[in-house]
């Protein structure tokens, strides 16, 4: 390398850092630079591809972790000990023997370091070297490098199945329209194929791409974490600027599907991409329990200052007496004495170091480990693991399991979190006429019962033929097979096969036309509403097309095993490429080779069918590629039922399936054209002019079509329907006929019974746009895409602009069904004390229907509803239920006869009431009634109500939701849970614990919540108890050396007995103890009352066990110590007794404490003190003058040959354990705890069990709660409370008004994405 | 609601059903009421009861009897002598008589006694070195600093045995004379070697072993401790058992007491010859005493005690747990 002048070096770093903090950056190609030294290298100054996870380094490991380490503050405490020790006139015991527990802890938390590290650095490099092809211009063509190779500025070729090394502005794509399909499961668990296309208008599609060619500027902004964000342009030579967006950048991560291959500018490599900025540490939340936890670590702070000055001051005195120089004073070496008053200062630093143990460090550490071991148990629920989606319980936040047993309030989403999310289409209205599909609903019951029924679903005959994929005939080819074992679980697995694709369960994907319907399509002409309204149900959407063969591999998170093999694959792929164009035809073969070996696989029920399923997989996606290869020609020919829809909400999907269902079927999209056949076979392809992406402030989306016959610009438009309504090209004016007046109201008319019946509901619009109109706007448009300053609020802006005057064509309701045992949950949460929310973004007629079908409302439930547009009437209508829910509370006769308060309010009230001077009023109401509901909620809403509940209340709060819009609320909770459903990964991502169903709540909260907050709560009790108990046995015997920091415990055995004696049990007590069974724990919900609150662990427990140790420590020093008393028994002769009496009232204390003793109970109890006398034996054996002054050498030996030593044992033991033995006799005796009572229960046997849990039920929870159990779900068309609400919110009342609301349907919010 | 079924292919993830995992391992849970918990406390109540009774007979068996000879007659002489520190050197006797008026039948220990003398203050227990108390050479010449003040005497010689706890060791001695009748005083004869735990004596204290070099010469270049009238090899001349760093009384006085107030071992009835075959007959007895410790400067007293053995206790490590102690412990507190 030549030498360079320092000073340009450090004008390079400079420059470099400039380059990289500007807010646009400018890059280009790398090639005419190739082979160029690194400072000539114009895009030098951004970081390169390869990713160092690691924190340390191989030389700087040990000085790095130690400052890691010193960071914590138990750390420093015992640094701060050992320090203390080597001061020679405070030093309690050998300096040398006070650095080991410091020394075991900084080493054992270095090697864990070190070894995590080692696996990251494993990690990276098996990143950093897997192969890719990066453009040389030396070989002309594309060469195999590694990841670390690639640089911003690179050209990157991707092929099929391969993972993107890099974040890519995609250039070109071997597909002729210029499209590339990406999974982004490695990144957001999303399964459906995304469309990204190559920047318009740089190179023209040629046969070859040549990066060579490529001579523009791309500026793009500085990196940032938004997945779903990126602006840039690229400047050409001719000083043009073409925007780009995110629909051009494929993310490192993704993985190319359907796609032979795709070339790419690198924009952003290594750390700079969006994935590696996404990749965030593990959450760390702090529980409640363990800030209660620190408050009384102070108080140990406190209780051992308090005995330190004790003895200062004892010392101090007790050398004041002492007359004249006796012998046992050891002057220092000058031959003088200190002064008392110096000597008792003194003597504080020294307690402090021998009584230590009294702040519980070790506490810490322990509940870490119980921690573990808790979610182990979590995660292992068999109960919590669902079938359907082959996941259990992950738990990500480490350190909240307790939080669990104390939740008060539940925060829940109701799309994809109540409800399955799976959308079926059911019902729509065409030009003001109601198609209520009454044999599609027929279809449905029959899933539904057979389903409920637990019998096989394809036992049914539910299909009628006309919407049957190739894919489908799969599981019916498998069906035989099920039939002979009658097994439900196998049917579901054969049904795990179609879960590829989301959306797409026979469910959703089969709809049977109403009949009605489908002779007025077969009566209608070219231009006619019914054919509009299906035309814009099969086009107006963002629907991805891709064959039902293209069956996909699933990648595996972004490991770099699954990369491993791909070497190996792409060139089968290639090979298999080639070969695919001569053998097409022998596509069924192969279909049928994966059929007989995935039967085979569920025939044998092994395990190492996993990897039999890999191969026929593979085989898979090869066809993929073979299919697609021949795609321009075969497109026309394949089969429409060949189609699969890859849907970004399954909203979309369901609408989509019910064209096709009407013989409108979408065949094809490109970025420029959509393809749809009619009923009549002929395919009509639409220019696809432009698309009017969804956002949540429109909330709708329009495409912009040109008719193939008529040429005219159309835009069709679905959307909300108070969003759609207030666009209506008013039609009230003269120009429209009197029918056409009524099509508005009487559509409203049916959306509202829609909502009624609890179905979502879209309004769907056409537009034909003049073009005169579309030139001027297209012009606006071009020029807001390339804006890169506020370019979302211009394309925001022109997408207003267009849809205006929209034309109603219809609405349709899509049903979105309860999940598998909502209403029971809810039921159990409610009666466990939990008050339980729900925050939707529906209308509230949709949302009181869920209710009521969830059994959040009830039946004889009194529901306000609060809807007001201003602040004045909502002040007031707050002030006036308030005051009238205060009577009903005030009023104690009213207790029975009160009706339960339910609140429904909607998105707009809540603004207000959460408004500064209303949320304490409104808090205030919502703390009365028992449950709310909260509807047209936005994400921001949904945080703010959370925190304000939390906030004002102080009560714990668990939110639940499965979406992207329901990421700010799970952050905000105590607890956030998320909802591995249908959308996505997002929720999941920023919660703390993941389940697949609502249900698992149930058990998740009652079960585990509650064993994980006794658990912890009483270990942590017992862990100070403990502590406190051995400690005071020092602190008692300074009565007797004059408070001279003596102690009569051999140090290295103290050590051993916190360390190793002592410190099993507890952590196995928090593990694994169990103090109600799971059962009746689910039985009896209210149980789960004790936790919260302050529950278990509060401030009169704390000190009850604080006062036990004091009291046990005095039992077990004073009767030795009468024992001994004027006896010539050593120092350490008598500490040894004292040790071991200790450990047996430690350990038998726990034995007391232990709520059910299993094998693992009695193996750490008896181990634990079978390793006291072993361990100590031996180290009496061995150790001679190890440890001066101490020499413990045989005296644990001669002490067990002498009876008393027993004797002492026992009694100390039993005298000491008596007054806890007797209180938990005496309390349980006379004032059992519901949790005792239930205990009881346990030992029943089963008959008699449920028949005592129903006697419970009804002793306790009075008629009501028996009655609302009896009571079957009330029909959705309840009469009171819902009339309550058409009075108050009409349909006209909403659309007169004016506010904007922030109201967002649920599912389109995920393309706000998580930083909205 | 359970699913024992094997884990087939697509159910891969799905958790181990097994009892431990899923929480149900067969677990036996008490319940402590008063119901099933009387029956374990009336056996709890009975053993102890028992065990009560025992003891109390074995602490009726025992005898004992405590003489203290701080000021006592003759004795006061000296111990006003021992104030002075000048006049250490000079030797100082004084006698007591006592009477015993029940025979101590069987083994008799005879201690002496300390009252309020701190031997477990952790500066003064740190003060020793128990390597040289093995007979590591190095230790001797070069003792631990913990010693300090007490390793060096101000010419720089090592002190041997060094420290606090050494150089303070109890060094009055007794003679035990039984008078049988006016005229006939017949000396008790005790028994001074044995009185240290087996260990002690053979592998926790040793003499530097150095070759055919005598005891004499192994300590030369060393220096006794300051409050000692003679060198640590010349502690008991007669006996090489019994001299230097294996010296009974040093090995007693070694081991520190865990309270301020303590006896230890000075030696155990020899019962070879009449009259004391069974023990200390009844009668007249009297005790001769080389007064040499010091009491006044901490205000101690001293004293001689007598005990016979009762069943428990290792002897001559331990003794009898006497009057006090968990007899009346015993019997279960409800």
């Amino acid at each position: 390398m030549k030498w360079r002048n320092p000073v340009d070096l450090v004008r390079d770093a400079l420059r470099g850092q400039r380059a990289r903090d500007k807010d646009l950056r400018n890059l280009v190609s790398n090639l005419p630079y190739e082979g160029l030294e690194k400072s000539k290298q114009p895009n030098r100054h951004f970081p390169g591809n390869a990713i160092k996870t690691t924190k340390y380094t191989l030389l700087l490991f040990i000085p790095v972790n130690l400052f890691e380490q010193f960071h914590r503050m138990a750390n420093l405490y015992f640094v701060g000990l050992a320090i203390l020790n080597f001061v020679p006139v405070v030093n309690a015991f050998q300096p040398e023997v006070a650095l080991i527990p410091i020394c075991a802890i900084l080493s054992l938390t270095a090697l864990k370091d070190a070894w995590e590290d080692f696996r990251r650095y494993q990690s990276d490099r098996k990143l950093n070297n897997t192969p890719c092809l990066i453009y040389s211009r030396k070989e002309v063509g594309f060469i195999e490098r590694c990841w670390k190779d690639v640089r911003v500025g690179d050209f990157v070729k991707v092929v099929c199945n391969e993972i993107v090394p890099a974040d890519l502005l995609l250039l070109y794509t071997a597909d002729p329209d210029g499209v590339c399909l990406i999974e982004t499961a490695n990144l957001d668990g999303e399964s459906n194929l995304k469309q990204r296309r190559v920047v318009p208008g740089l190179c023209i599609s040629d046969p070859r791409f040549e990066p060579e060619s490529f001579n523009g500027i791309v500026v793009c902004e500085k990196p940032n974490n938004n997945l779903n964000h990126f602006k840039c342009y690229v400047e050409r030579p001719d000083e043009e600027k073409v925007g780009a967006g995110l629909e051009s950048l494929l993310l490192r991560g993704c993985t190319v599907r359907n796609t032979d291959h795709a070339v790419g500018f690198v924009v952003y490599a290594g750390h700079e991409t969006k994935s590696m900025l996404n990749n965030g540490g593990p959450r760390y939340k702090r529980s409640r329990l363990e800030r209660r936890l620190n408050v009384d670590v102070i108080f140990c702070v406190i209780l051992l200052f308090a005995m330190c000055i004790v003895a200062a001051v004892g010392h101090c005195l007790w050398l004041q007496a002492v007359p004249g120089v006796p012998p046992y004073l050891v002057p220092d070496s000058a031959g003088r004495l200190d002064s008392p008053a110096l000597s008792g200062f003194y003597m504080f630093f020294t307690m402090i170091i021998l009584l230590q143990v009294l702040i519980p460090i070790s506490l810490y550490v322990s509940i870490e480990l119980v921690k573990i071991g808790q979610i182990f148990f979590i995660t292992n629920d068999i109960d919590l693991y669902d079938e359907g989606t082959d996941s259990g319980m992950q738990c990500k936040a480490l350190n909240i399991t307790e939080d669990l047993g104390q939740v008060q309030y539940i925060f829940s989403d109701k799309t994809g979190t109540l409800t399955e999310n799976k959308m079926v289409f059911r019902r729509c209205s065409i030009m003001g006429v109601e198609y209520p599909h009454k044999e599609n609903a027929i279809r449905l019951n029959v899933l539904e019962e057979a389903e409920s029924e637990e019998e096989i679903i394809f036992n049914q005959p539910p299909r009628t033929g006309w919407s049957m994929d190739f894919e489908n005939s799969e599981p019916e080819g498998r069906h035989h097979h099920h039939h002979h074992h009658g097994s439900r679980r196998k049917s579901k697995v054969s049904g795990q096969g179609q879960k590829d694709v989301a959306f797409s369960s026979p469910l959703e994907t089969d709809v049977i036309p109403d009949r009605k319907l489908l002779q007025q399509i077969s009566r209608s002409q070219e231009k006619d509403p019914y054919l509009d309204f299906f035309l814009a149900l099969a086009i107006c959407n963002t629907v991805v097309v891709s064959m039902a063969t293209a069956r996909r591999r699933r990648a595996s998170w972004f490991s770099p095993s699954g990369r491993t093999n791909n070497p190996l694959e792409t060139v089968s792929t290639l090979v298999k490429k080639v070969g695919s164009l001569f053998t097409s035809g022998q596509k069924p073969i192969h279909q049928h080779l994966t059929v007989s070996k995935s039967d085979m696989v569920i025939e044998e029920d092994d395990l190492s069918s996993e990897g039999i399923r890999e191969k026929t997989e593979d085989l898979d996606g090869l066809e993929t590629c073979s299919l697609h290869a021949a795609s321009p020609s075969h497109k026309e020919s394949a089969a429409s039922d060949n189609l699969r829809y890859e849907a970004e909400s399954p909203d979309e999907a369901a609408l989509v399936y019910a064209a096709k269902a009407y013989g409108f079927t979408l065949l094809a999209r490109t970025p420029d054209s959509v393809t749809v056949r009619l009923p009549s076979g002929k395919d009509l392809v639409f220019e696809l002019v432009d698309t009017l992406a969804f956002d949540s402030n429109r909330k709708r989306m329009s495409v912009l079509v040109r008719h193939p016959i008529t040429r005219e610009y159309v835009l069709y438009t679905k959307g909300a329907d108070y969003a759609i309504m207030e666009l209506l090209g008013t039609p009230y004016a003269e120009h429209f006929s009197g029918s056409e007046k009524n099509i508005a109201s009487d559509t409203q008319h049916h959306l509202d019974c829609y909502a009624k019946e609890g179905l979502r509901t879209l309004c769907i619009t056409k537009k034909v746009v003049s073009d005169k109109e579309y030139m001027s706007w297209s012009l606006q448009r071009q020029r807001a895409l390339a804006a890169i300053e506020q370019r979302e609020e211009l394309v925001m802006e022109t997408a207003v602009q267009l849809e205006t005057n929209l034309s109603l064509l219809g609405a349709t309701g899509v049903e979105d069904r309860l999940q598998e045992n909502v209403p029971d949950t809810i039921i159990a949460l409610r009666e466990a004390g939990i008050q339980v929310w729900v925050l939707t973004g529906d209308k509230p007629e949709t949302a009181v229907n869920i209710g009521y079908a969830c059994r959040l409302l009830e039946e004889e439930d009194l529901v306000i509803n609060m809807s007001c547009k201003n602040k004045a009437v909502c002040t007031s209508i707050l002030d006036c239920t308030l005051e009238e829910v205060r009577r009903y509370d005030e009023n104690p006769q009213n207790v029975d006869t009160t009706p339960n308060i339910s609140l429904v309010i909607d998105g707009r009230t809540l603004v207000m009431a959460l408004s500064p001077d209303l949320e304490n009023r409104f808090v205030d109401l919502t703390k009365r009634c028992r449950s709310v509901l909260c509807c047209r909620v936005t994400p921001l809403q949904k945080s703010k109500v959370v925190k304000v509940v939390r906030e004002k209340l102080k009560v714990m709060t668990l939110a639940v939701g499965d979406g992207a819009n329901d990421v700010n609320m799970i952050q905000a909770a105590d607890i956030g849970i998320g909802i591995s459903g249908q959308e996505g990964m997002q929720a999941v991502m920023a919660s703390d614990f993941a389940i697949s169903r609502f249900k698992h709540l149930k058990k998740l909260l009652l079960v585990h919540g509650h064993w994980c907050y006794t658990r912890l709560a009483n270990m942590i009790i017992y862990f100070f108890y403990k502590n406190v108990a051995y400690v005071n046995l020092l602190f008692w015997y300074q009565f007797f050396c004059g408070f001279s920091g003596t102690a009569m415990i051999d140090y290295w055995l103290m050590i051993f007995f916190n360390l190793f004696f002592t410190s099993v049990p507890p952590i196995m007590y928090g593990i694994m103890d169990k103090d109600v069974s799971a059962e009746i724990l689910l039985g009896l919900p209210e149980l789960y009352r004790t936790g919260q609150g302050t529950g278990e662990y509060n401030f009169f427990t704390f000190w009850i066990s604080i006062l036990d140790a004091f009291y046990q420590s005095l039992v077990c020093f004073f009767i030795p110590y009468l024992v001994y008393v004027d006896s010539d028994v050593g120092l350490f002769t008598f500490g040894t007794p004292l040790n071991t009496v200790s450990l047996f009232t430690i350990l038998l204390h726990l034995s007391i404490e232990i709520k059910s003793w299993t094998v693992v109970h009695w193996i750490i109890q008896v181990g634990s003190v079978a390793l006291y006398f072993i361990v100590t034996l031996a180290y009496s054996a061995i150790c001679i003058t190890c440890n001066p002054p101490s020499n413990p050498y045989w005296i644990l030996q001669s002490q067990m040959a002498d009876p008393m030593f027993y004797l002492i044992c026992i009694i100390t033991t039993v005298v000491a354990l008596l007054p806890r033995y007797m209180f938990h006799v005496i309390k349980n005796s006379i004032a059992p705890s519901p949790l005792i009572q239930a205990k009881l229960l346990d030992r029943l046997d089963p008959s008699a069990r449920e028949r005592c849990i129903r006697e419970w039920r009804s002793f306790r929870g009075g008629v009501h709660l028996e009655d609302s159990r009896s009571s079957t779900p009330p029909s959705p068309a309840l009469e009171i409370p819902v009339e309550m609400y058409t009075k108050s919110t009409g349909a006209a009342e909403l659309m007169e008004d004016e506010f904007v609301l922030n109201v967002i349907t649920d599912n389109y919010l995920r393309h706000n994405g998580p930083g909205t | 609601m359970v699913k024992a079924k094997a884990k087939p292919g697509p159910l891969a993830r799905r958790p181990d059903n097994s009892a431990f995992k899923q929480q149900r391992l067969p677990a036996w849970s008490p319940m402590l009421t008063a119901h099933t918990v009387l029956p374990f406390f009336y056996i709890l109540a009975l053993i102890c009861l028992l065990l009560g009774v025992w003891l109390l007979l074995t602490v009726q068996s025992t005898q004992e009897m405590k003489l203290f000879y701080t000021e006592a007659k003759t004795c006061a002489e000296c111990f006003e002598k021992r104030e002075n520190v000048s006049l250490a050197a000079e030797e100082c006797r004084c006698t007591v008589t006592f009477l015993i008026e029940k025979a101590f039948k069987g083994d008799v220990f005879f201690y002496y006694g300390l009252k309020n003398f701190h031997q477990n203050l952790r500066r003064y227990m740190d003060s020793r070195d128990d390597g040289q108390m093995v007979g590591r050479k190095s230790n001797l010449k070069n003792p631990s600093l913990y010693c300090s003040p007490f390793s060096q005497d101000q010419n720089g010689l090592p002190v041997a045995p060094c420290g606090a706890v050494a150089n303070s060791i109890f060094n009055d001695s007794f003679t035990f004379t039984y008078h049988k009748s006016a005229s006939q005083n017949i000396p008790v004869p005790l028994l001074r070697n044995g009185i240290t735990w087996y260990t002690d004596k053979n592998i926790k204290f040793r003499n530097p072993r150095m070759g055919n070099l005598t005891l004499d010469q192994v300590f030369e270049g060393t220096t006794h401790p300051p409050y000692w009238q003679k060198p640590v090899n010349e502690l008991d001349p007669d006996d090489p058992t019994n001299n230097g760093f294996i010296n009974d009384d040093l090995i007693v006085w070694m081991r520190e007491a865990a309270f301020p107030n303590f006896k230890k071992l000075y030696g155990v009835l020899c019962r070879d010859n009449k009259p004391f075959t069974k023990g200390l007959p009844a009668g007249n007895y009297s005790i001769e005493i080389t007064y040499n410790f010091p009491a006044q400067r901490f205000q101690g007293r001293k004293q001689v005690v007598l005990t016979t053995l009762t069943w428990f206790g290792d002897p001559p490590a331990a003794t009898a747990a006497g009057h006090s102690g968990p007899v009346p412990r015993t019997t279960p507190p409800f």
